[in-house]
C-alpha cells in the first residue's frame, strides 16, 4: 500500500483503484438518496423500517469500535502498562468507528439536520433510543479528546492543551467505560419494546447484558484483528514499545476474550432456562441459533482458549476475525433476521444495492481515513520530541 | 452537642419527614389514567366491507388518491395494510370456508400506554385527553422507531420524500372531536360497525353485545387489556381474532412497562460504576505500588547480602596477606639474623 | 397528576438525566477533595 506509492510514486494501487471505485458509486447513491428520498435508494418499507444501516452501520459499528474503551480500561483502570502502545491505535479505530456511525445516521434517518434535537430541542427520555444518541455524542467527543494529543504532536505548538488533554486521560477513560456500559447495553435494550416482533430465542431481559458482555470481546477481537493487520501493512510506523507489547497484548486478549465469552455463553443458557425456551431449540430458527451460538461463539471461545493455552498464536489469530463475525451475525440476527419473522417471506426485508453501496462506502472512508493518520500521526510510534511524556 | 445527642435527632427528624408528610417521588399509584377519554368500538360482524369509512378518511385528511377508487372492492381480495396514503384500510377474511367473509377496519388503536410514545426520542407522539394519541411532525427526525415499537405495525412512513417525509398514521380525527363531531369514517359507516364513545361506555356495549348475542361473538373485547389497553376496541364473530388477523399473543405488557427496567439500569451505572472502576484502579495501582515495594526490598536485601559478602572475602585476603607479610617479615629476620650470626667470625676490624 | 404511564415516566426520567450529569460532576469534585493531599503519583 504505502510502501507501494513511495516506490512508485503512483497513487493507482489495486486498493486503491477499489477504494475509488466504492467511493465514486458511494457519491451517486447519496445524491440519489438526497435527491429522490428514502425509497428511491433503500428495500426499506412500512413492515420493515431498518435495515443494514442500522444492522449494520449502527449495530455492528459500535459493537466492534468497543475497542477503545476495552483498551483504555485494560492499561489505565487495570494497570497493564505493557499494553500502553496498543491504546492510541484503539482508541483512533473507536473513534473512527462512531464517526462513521453517527456519518451513516445522517442517511438513514428521515430528516438528518434534526439528529441533534432530541439533544437539544425535545428529549424523549422514555426512548432507549435517546438514551443511545446521548451516549454516542458525548463518547464520540470523549474518543475525540483522546484521539486529539497525537494530533496535536503531530501539527506541533500546542503543547499546553496537548498537557491538559493528557492529565485528563484516567478521567476520559473511566467516563469512557460508564458511557460504553450504558449505550453499549441499550443497542440490546432497543428491541426489548418489541417482544411479538423478536424471535423468542433472542429476545429476553437480558439482551442488554448480552449486548454489553458481546461487545467487550468484540472490541478485544478487533484490536487484535486491527493489529495483526497493522503489522502486515503499517510496520514501517511502529516503534519498539508498541512491537515489544504486541505478542503479549494478543494472548493476553485471548484470554480475557475466551472469559468474557464463557460467561457469555453462561447467560444465553440463562436465558433459555429463564423463558423455558428449549423447545423452540428444535425448530428452524433453532437451529439457526444453534448455528450462531455454537459455531460462532462456542467454538472461537475454545479456540482463543487452545491458542492461549498454547502460545499459539496462528488461533488467536483464526479466533479473532471468527469472533468478529459471529458479532456482526448476532447483530443481524437480532435486527434483521430474527425481527420479524412472523412475516410471510415476500414482505421479509434483503438491502438493496444503494443500501450496500452505502455501508461499503462508510467503512472505505474509516479505512481510508486510518490510513492517512497512522501513516503521519504518533498512532504506532511515539513521537520524538514527547518521549518522556507520552500517555 | 454530643454527638450521639445529634445523630438521634437527625435519626428522629428522618422518621418523622418519612412517614409524617406524604411521598412526593411518584410511583405508578400517581397514574390517573383517562377515565373520560373516547375510543371507537369496532364490530367485526356488522361490517360489510363496503370501504365508505376509507373513502371518508381520505377526504377528511386530505389524502392524495389512491392508485384504485374506494369503491373498487377487488382490492379487498390482497391482505393490505396501512401505508403512507392509507391511515386506515379494510381487509376481507374468510374464517370458515363455505361461510360469509368476515372483514376488518384496520388503523391506529390509540393504546392507553401508546409504544411509539415511549419509542420516540423526541417525543413526537402524545396521548391527548381526549384519548388520541397525536403526532407532531414538527420535531420527528424520521429514525422510525417508533415503527418498530408498534405491535400492530401501524405507523407508515413518507420514504418518497427528501425534505419533509413525515410518519403518517390515523389521528382519531382529532380536530374533529374537539369541535364535538364524529371521527370521519364513524361518520361514515352505514351498518354502524362503528360506535364512537367514551371508553369505558363501550366497554359495557360490547359486553352487553356479547352477553346478548349468545354464541355469537367470540368472548372477549381485543383492546380492553393487549398491550396496556388500547381506546379502540374491537369485537369479532367466532371463531376468533386470530382469524381476522389479529394478533392474540401480544400480552397484556404496555411498552413503558418493558422498557421501565433497562431504562432503571442507566443511572444505576452512572452511580456504580466511578464508584466501581476507580476502586478497580486503586486496587492496581495499590497492587503495583506493593509489587515495587517488594522488589526494592529484594534488590537491598541482595545488594545488602552481596557487599556483606564481598566485605567477608576482602577482610579474609587481608588477614591472608597479613598473615603472607609476616610470615615474610619473620623470614627476613630470621635470615638476618643467621647471617649476622656467621659474620662476627672474620669482621671484627672491618 | 399524571394521565398515563408514559407521562410519568416522561418526567421521572427526565429528573433522572439532569440528576445522572450532576452526580458525574459532583463524584469528580468529591474525589479531588479526598485525594487532593495525596502525593502525586505520576499519570503518565
Amino acid at each position: 500500500m504505502s510502501t507501494q506509492e513511495t516506490k512508485n510514486g503512483s497513487l493507482f494501487t489495486p486498493f486503491n483503484i477499489i477504494a475509488g471505485i466504492i467511493l465514486a458509486a458511494g457519491l451517486v447513491v447519496t445524491i440519489m438518496r438526497f435527491t429522490m428520498g428514502l425509497g428511491s435508494v433503500t428495500n426499506l418499507s412500512d413492515n420493515n423500517p431498518w435495515g443494514i444501516w442500522i444492522g449494520f452501520d449502527l449495530l455492528c459499528g459500535v459493537a466492534l469500535a468497543a475497542g477503545g474503551y476495552t483498551t483504555s480500561a485494560a492499561c489505565y483502570i487495570f494497570g497493564f502498562k505493557r499494553f500502553h502502545g496498543a491504546v492510541r491505535p484503539a482508541i483512533l479505530t473507536a473513534f473512527l468507528g462512531y464517526a462513521l456511525v453517527v456519518f451513516a445516521l445522517h442517511f438513514d434517518v428521515g430528516r438528518p439536520w434534526r439528529l441533534v434535537y432530541p439533544i437539544f430541542y425535545q428529549q424523549g427520555t422514555t426512548s432507549i433510543l435517546f438514551e443511545v444518541g446521548l451516549c454516542v455524542f458525548i463518547y464520540l467527543t470523549v474518543l475525540f479528546l483522546e484521539y486529539l494529543p497525537a494530533f496535536m504532536e503531530w501539527k506541533g505548538g500546542f503543547d499546553k492543551y496537548r498537557g491538559i488533554l493528557v492529565k485528563l486521560t484516567m478521567g476520559l477513560t473511566i467516563f469512557g467505560v460508564i458511557l460504553s456500559t450504558l449505550h453499549q447495553s441499550s443497542l440490546g435494550a432497543l428491541y426489548l419494546i418489541a417482544p411479538s416482533k423478536l424471535h423468542p430465542l433472542w429476545y429476553t431481559p437480558y439482551l442488554p447484558v448480552m449486548f454489553f458482555m458481546s461487545s467487550m470481546f468484540a472490541g478485544l477481537s478487533m484490536v487484535i484483528c486491527e493489529g495483526t493487520l497493522s503489522h502486515k501493512y503499517f510496520h514501517h510506523k511502529m516503534d519498539d514499545e508498541y512491537n515489544a507489547g504486541y505478542l503479549d497484548l494478543q494472548f493476553a486478549f485471548a484470554k480475557a476474550s475466551a472469559w468474557i465469552m464463557a460467561g457469555y455463553l453462561a447467560m444465553k443458557v440463562l436465558g433459555l432456562g429463564m423463558d423455558n425456551r428449549w423447545h423452540y431449540l428444535f425448530t428452524g430458527f433453532g437451529a439457526w441459533w444453534l448455528f450462531e451460538v455454537v459455531g460462532f461463539v462456542v467454538l472461537p471461545c475454545y479456540c482463543y482458549a487452545v491458542g492461549f493455552r498454547d502460545r499459539n498464536v496462528g488461533l488467536v489469530r483464526i479466533a479473532a476475525p471468527w469472533t468478529v463475525i459471529g458479532i456482526m451475525l448476532n447483530r443481524f440476527d437480532v435486527s434483521l433476521i430474527a425481527f420479524n419473522w412472523q412475516l410471510p417471506s415476500a414482505d421479509r426485508y434483503f438491502p438493496s444495492v444503494g443500501e450496500i453501496i452505502i455501508s461499503l462506502f462508510v467503512v472505505t472512508v474509516g479505512v481510508l481515513a486510518f490510513r492517512f493518520i497512522v501513516t503521519r500521526m504518533p498512532i504506532f510510534f511515539v513521537h520524538p520530541a514527547y518521549k518522556d511524556s507520552s500517555h | 452537642m454530643k454527638r450521639r445527642h445529634f445523630l438521634g435527632l437527625l435519626g428522629a427528624a428522618g422518621v418523622t419527614l418519612s412517614t409524617g408528610v406524604s411521598a412526593k417521588a411518584a410511583s405508578s399509584a400517581d397514574v390517573k389514567g383517562l377515565p373520560n377519554s373516547f375510543g371507537v368500538l369496532f364490530d367485526a360482524s356488522r361490517c360489510i366491507g363496503c370501504r365508505k369509512c376509507e373513502a371518508a378518511c381520505n377526504v377528511v385528511n386530505e389524502l392524495p388518491q389512491p392508485a384504485k377508487p374506494f369503491d373498487d372492492l377487488t382490492v379487498l381480495d390482497t391482505v393490505r395494510r396501512t401505508d403512507a396514503k392509507s391511515y386506515t384500510i379494510v381487509n376481507k377474511y374468510t374464517p370458515e370456508a363455505g361461510k360469509p367473509p368476515v372483514f376488518r377496519k384496520i388503523q391506529c388503536n390509540h393504546c392507553m400506554e401508546p409504544a411509539c410514545a415511549s419509542a420516540c426520542f423526541v417525543s413526537a407522539f402524545k396521548k391527548s385527553e381526549t384519548g388520541a394519541v397525536v403526532y407532531d411532525a414538527s420535531v420527528c427526525v424520521g429514525c422510525r422507531y417508533c415503527m418498530v415499537a408498534c405491535p400492530f405495525g401501524i405507523p407508515t412512513y413518507e420514504y418518497n420524500k427528501v425534505l419533509t417525509p413525515r410518519v403518517m398514521k390515523c389521528t382519531m380525527c382529532q380536530p374533529r372531536i374537539l369541535e364535538g363531531k364524529l371521527p370521519g369514517c364513524v361518520e361514515a359507516c352505514p351498518k354502524e360497525a362503528l360506535v364512537f364513545g367514551k371508553r369505558r361506555e363501550l366497554l359495557n356495549i360490547a359486553w352487553d353485545r356479547i352477553g346478548a348475542n349468545a354464541g355469537r361473538y367470540v368472548e372477549h373485547v381485543y383492546g380492553e387489556r393487549e398491550m396496556g389497553g388500547t381506546n379502540w376496541l374491537t369485537i369479532a364473530p367466532k371463531p376468533s381474532f386470530a382469524a381476522i388477523g389479529m394478533d392474540e399473543n401480544l400480552g397484556t405488557t404496555s411498552a413503558p412497562e418493558l422498557t421501565s427496567g433497562a431504562l432503571a439500569a442507566v443511572p444505576a451505572v452512572a452511580g456504580i460504576w466511578p464508584v466501581l472502576l476507580t476502586g478497580l484502579y486503586a486496587i492496581s495501582k495499590r497492587k503495583e505500588k506493593i509489587a515495587e515495594a517488594e522488589k526494592q526490598e529484594a534488590v537491598e536485601q541482595a545488594i545488602a547480602k552481596t557487599s556483606a559478602e564481598a566485605a567477608e572475602k576482602l577482610a579474609a585476603e587481608l588477614a591472608k596477606a597479613e598473615a603472607a607479610s609476616k610470615r615474610h617479615t619473620e623470614a627476613e629476620v630470621k635470615k638476618a639474623l643467621e647471617a649476622a650470626a656467621k659474620a662476627p667470625e672474620g669482621g671484627e676490624d672491618a | 397528576m399524571f394521565n398515563t404511564l408514559q407521562d410519568l415516566m416522561l418526567h421521572n426520567k427526565s429528573v433522572t438525566y439532569v440528576l445522572m450529569g450532576l452526580v458525574l460532576i459532583c463524584f469528580i469534585g468529591f474525589w479531588r477533595f479526598l485525594t487532593g493531599r495525596e502525593e502525586r503519583n505520576r499519570r503518565y
